[in-house]
């Protein structure tokens, strides 16, 4: 199928399946239940798709995945819950210059690291850290006095747009921290061994979720509400808006894996040493992918704070942090298409189907039929659900391969006792 | 010729001192948290670190399992902490519904009381060993074995769903129940203190002021560790089994042209991992009271840490890496800050990690995986 084609396919496809959902939720025909579960589905296939592209596409074992995604929840909630409950746009403008700031103090810093040569990723990372720590303390500084006029001129603007952009940039902003947090973390962290750096990263989500119990007391965001879970955040995530974030997430995707990053995100999965040796930049690789695939993790975090309106630690415990990991696998290791359809069916059928499929006063089976359903599905398919497979459009288009015509040429016989006789 | 015309700058520079420099400022703040309370009341310091030598002991029976796992088939065995779950389970129902550890006084009503309850209790502690043990060879044949060539991660995502299925189906209500359950000791708890000489406290007596305190669960549970501890390292180091052990770790296709069941000894493996995570189970029940169907995530998640921070593969790794840990837990919690210990334990782990890319006894990775 030629490009121009599937291109056409893709998007009339999902924007059919855009009004569709969009058509049966507004006529009430599809119950509030199944428009969250779809919801919900969406959003882990957006977490999902970034850890593809950490684990999948670059080979990286990451179970951090799950923390970063705390932390874009929590990010996003925390400013949309300032604006629509204490009325200013303080949770904005703060955390909107901490990420100017900290990319800008993350560019310098890198100058300097970069110029001193032969510096390890441990002292590098002290650099980082102290540019944060900086650029941090600036922001807030800088921000206090642009909490008023910002908030008056989004006053100025109806409330129900005012809310949508902020919102809108909430999301945004919620990938954004989550990703300048992974770029530090991941620094020192990508250098450790596949192994390892999945120990690691599950210690990134640990500390997160343990950060998260205490935040009111330790880090002192009292709206948070520590471990009692933070209440009174909008609703806000409405079908369309999950809808299009997927959209824009598969298209970046889509179009990365097809660039020359991805082949050589690729190459790094396959074997690093000769990726290398072909002159690629493995550590830069690794930490593009890595930041990446956590910036897709804040995003869908930011979605699923606004989907309840409720947040709490709990939802961030690591043995939750496996699902994406599950999904991921389940769905094929280095498949796109794979993770979507993996994401909706995890959230369908886990939370919707078995629900109503198990008899009354069974409800406690259902962990005990998925992980059932898990092993069986491991044991028959190792591969995943898709293996590589991808739909047309996601597929990837390789370049027809370079064969210069000289080589093909039959060697004159006139050569050949020249080469034998070297 | 180029590193003598360096100036002092660039040497400065060039020097990994800066990323020391932050290791050393973190160092010397935990070292100043602890040492400053800690010279001011000496016995609770003592006491903090007996209370983390419990701790560290259960844990390295825990982490061993992790580590002999995943020396030899390199597989996260995140079913492990589960089994532990289940090994004190065992000898909950053992002394609570079938009053296993009274059978031998009942039997021979001439023993003297200590001898006949100290054979019940080593018999709960066996027999919970034992159902561990078959426990995992069966999960080990069912789940895992069938994957042995399948791509690494499918191993783990069934080593995570064979977690899951014990827990939750421990949940369900005609198997464990999904309520907290007190635990009932084979033993009474006898306690002594030291202060001025060993005292034994009078049940129901506050102990005084300025002593420590230990019980002869602290003993028994040293006692038993370093028993089962000495009994793997005679398998693993002297006889034949340990042998085909440690060549099936070091390489599997050749052990198997030199006549290694593989499978067999890999069985044996999860087995023996298996029995001591029972044997912990029953411990760490005893001195903790109180037993349900997620207490082994946590201790699981913890002496898998331990393993990893010893090196994992490595047996002493892992005995040194849970000591470190029941240590630094203990002291997080009691003079740094009690919510975030787990925190601190995970930033442990991560600073090790990156001094030492793979553990404290770790080798470096032969091949990527």
């Amino acid at each position: 199928m030629n490009t121009q084609r599937s291109t056409l396919i893709f998007w009339l496809v999902f924007l059919g399946f855009l009004i569709l959902i969009q058509a049966l939720i507004g006529t009430g025909l599809l119950s509030n239940f199944w428009a969250t579960l779809l919801k919900i589905g969406a959003v882990m296939s957006i977490v999902s798709i970034g850890l593809n592209l950490i684990y999948g596409f670059n080979g990286q074992f990451s179970l951090g995945q799950w923390g970063f995604y705390a932390i874009g929840a929590y990010t996003a909630a925390d400013i949309t819950y300032r604006w629509t409950q204490l009325h200013n746009a303080s949770g904005l403008v703060v955390v909107l210059l901490v990420v100017l700031l900290v990319s800008l103090a993350f560019f310098l810093v890198a100058k300097i690291v970069s110029r001193l040569r032969g510096l390890d990723a441990l002292s590098a990372f002290t650099l980082y850290l102290i540019g944060l720590l900086i650029a941090a303390i600036l922001a807030v500084m800088v921000g206090k006095g642009l909490i008023a006029p910002i908030t008056n001129i989004l006053n100025l603007l109806p409330a129900e747009w005012a809310i949508q952009i902020v919102f809108f940039l909430a999301v945004i902003l919620g990938g954004c921290i989550a990703a300048e947090i992974s770029y530090i973390f991941g620094l020192p962290v990508l250098t450790l061994g596949s192994d390892y750096f999945g120990i690691a990263t599950l210690g990134f989500t640990i500390i997160v979720k343990v950060l998260l119990d205490n935040s009111d007391t330790l880090l002192g965001f009292t709206e948070m509400k520590g471990a009692r879970g933070m209440v009174g955040i909008p609703k806000l995530t409405s079908w369309i808006w999950v809808a299009v974030f997927l959209i824009a997430v598969l298209v970046v995707t889509r179009n990365l894996l097809h660039s020359s990053h991805g082949r050589a995100m690729i190459s790094v999965r396959e074997d690093e040493i000769a990726a290398k040796a072909m002159g690629i930049n493995v550590a830069q690789q690794k930490t593009i992918t890595f930041v990446l695939g956590s910036f897709f993790a804040g995003l869908a975090g930011a979605l699923y704070a606004h989907v309840n309106g409720f947040l709490h630690p709990n939802t961030f415990n690591f043995i939750k942090s496996f699902d994406p990991m599950i999904i991921v696998v389940f769905g094929g290791l280095g498949s796109v298409s794979g993770t979507v359809v993996a994401a909706f069916t995890w959230a369908l059928v886990l939370e919707g189907l078995l629900r109503l499929v198990l008899p009354q006063g069974f409800e406690t089976w259902r962990f005990v039929v998925y992980p059932l359903l898990l092993l069986i599905m491991m044991l028959l398919r190792p591969q995943g659900l898709f293996g590589a497979f991808e739909f047309p459009y996601l597929r990837q288009v390789l370049p027809r391969p370079f064969q210069p015509r000289e080589l093909h040429q039959p060697p004159s016989p006139a050569d050949e006792p020249l080469n034998n006789g070297a | 010729m180029e590193n003598e015309r360096l100036t002092f700058i660039d040497r400065m520079i060039k020097g990994k001192w800066i990323g020391k420099l932050l290791l050393t400022v973190i160092v010397l703040f935990a070292v100043w948290g602890v040492g400053n309370k800690a010279i001011h009341n000496p016995q609770l310091f003592i006491q903090q670190i007996i209370n983390g030598l419990q701790l560290g002991f259960v844990y390295a029976l825990i982490a061993l399992g992790y580590t002999m796992v995943y020396g030899i088939v390199r597989l996260i065995n995140f079913a492990h902490g589960d089994v532990f779950m289940v090994g004190a389970m065992v000898s909950y129902f053992a002394v609570g519904s079938f009053h296993l550890h009274q059978w031998p006084a009942a039997a021979f009503p001439g023993l003297p009381n200590f001898i006949s309850l100290l054979i019940g209790t080593i018999s709960v502690i066996l027999l919970s060993m034992a159902i561990c043990a078959i426990l995992a060879v069966t999960i080990e044949r069912i789940a895992y074995k069938p994957l042995r060539n399948a791509p690494r991660i499918s191993a783990l995502i069934t080593a995570i769903g064979v977690s899951f299925f014990l827990e939750y189906f421990g949940a369900l209500p005609f198997v464990f129940t999904p309520n907290f359950i007190t635990y009932k000791r084979p033993y009474e708890i006898v306690t002594w203190y030291i202060k001025d000489g060993i005292h034994r406290l009078e049940a129901g007596k506050a102990p005084p002021q300025g002593g420590i305190l230990f019980s002869n669960n602290l003993i028994i549970i040293i006692l038993v560790t370093v028993l089962l501890l000495l009994s793997l390292t005679y398998i693993v180091q002297k006889t034949k089994i340990g042998k085909a052990m440690r060549a099936s770790a070091y390489d599997k296709p050749t052990s198997r042209l030199m006549g290694i069941n593989v499978d067999g000894i890999i069985s044996i493996t999860f087995a023996l991992g298996a029995a001591l995570a029972g044997a912990a189970g029953v411990l760490y029940a005893t001195a903790y009271p109180q037993v349900f169907f997620w207490m082994g995530i946590i201790p699981g998640l913890k002496a898998f840490i331990a393993a990893v921070l010893g090196g994992i593969g490595s047996i002493p790794g892992a005995f040194v890496g849970a000591l470190i840990m029941g240590q630094a837990e203990v002291l997080a919690a009691g003079y740094i800050s009690t919510p975030m210990r787990d925190a601190i334990a995970f930033s442990i782990l991560i600073l090790v990690l990156l001094v030492r890319p793979t553990g404290i006894y770790g080798e470096p990775e032969r091949e990527k995986a």
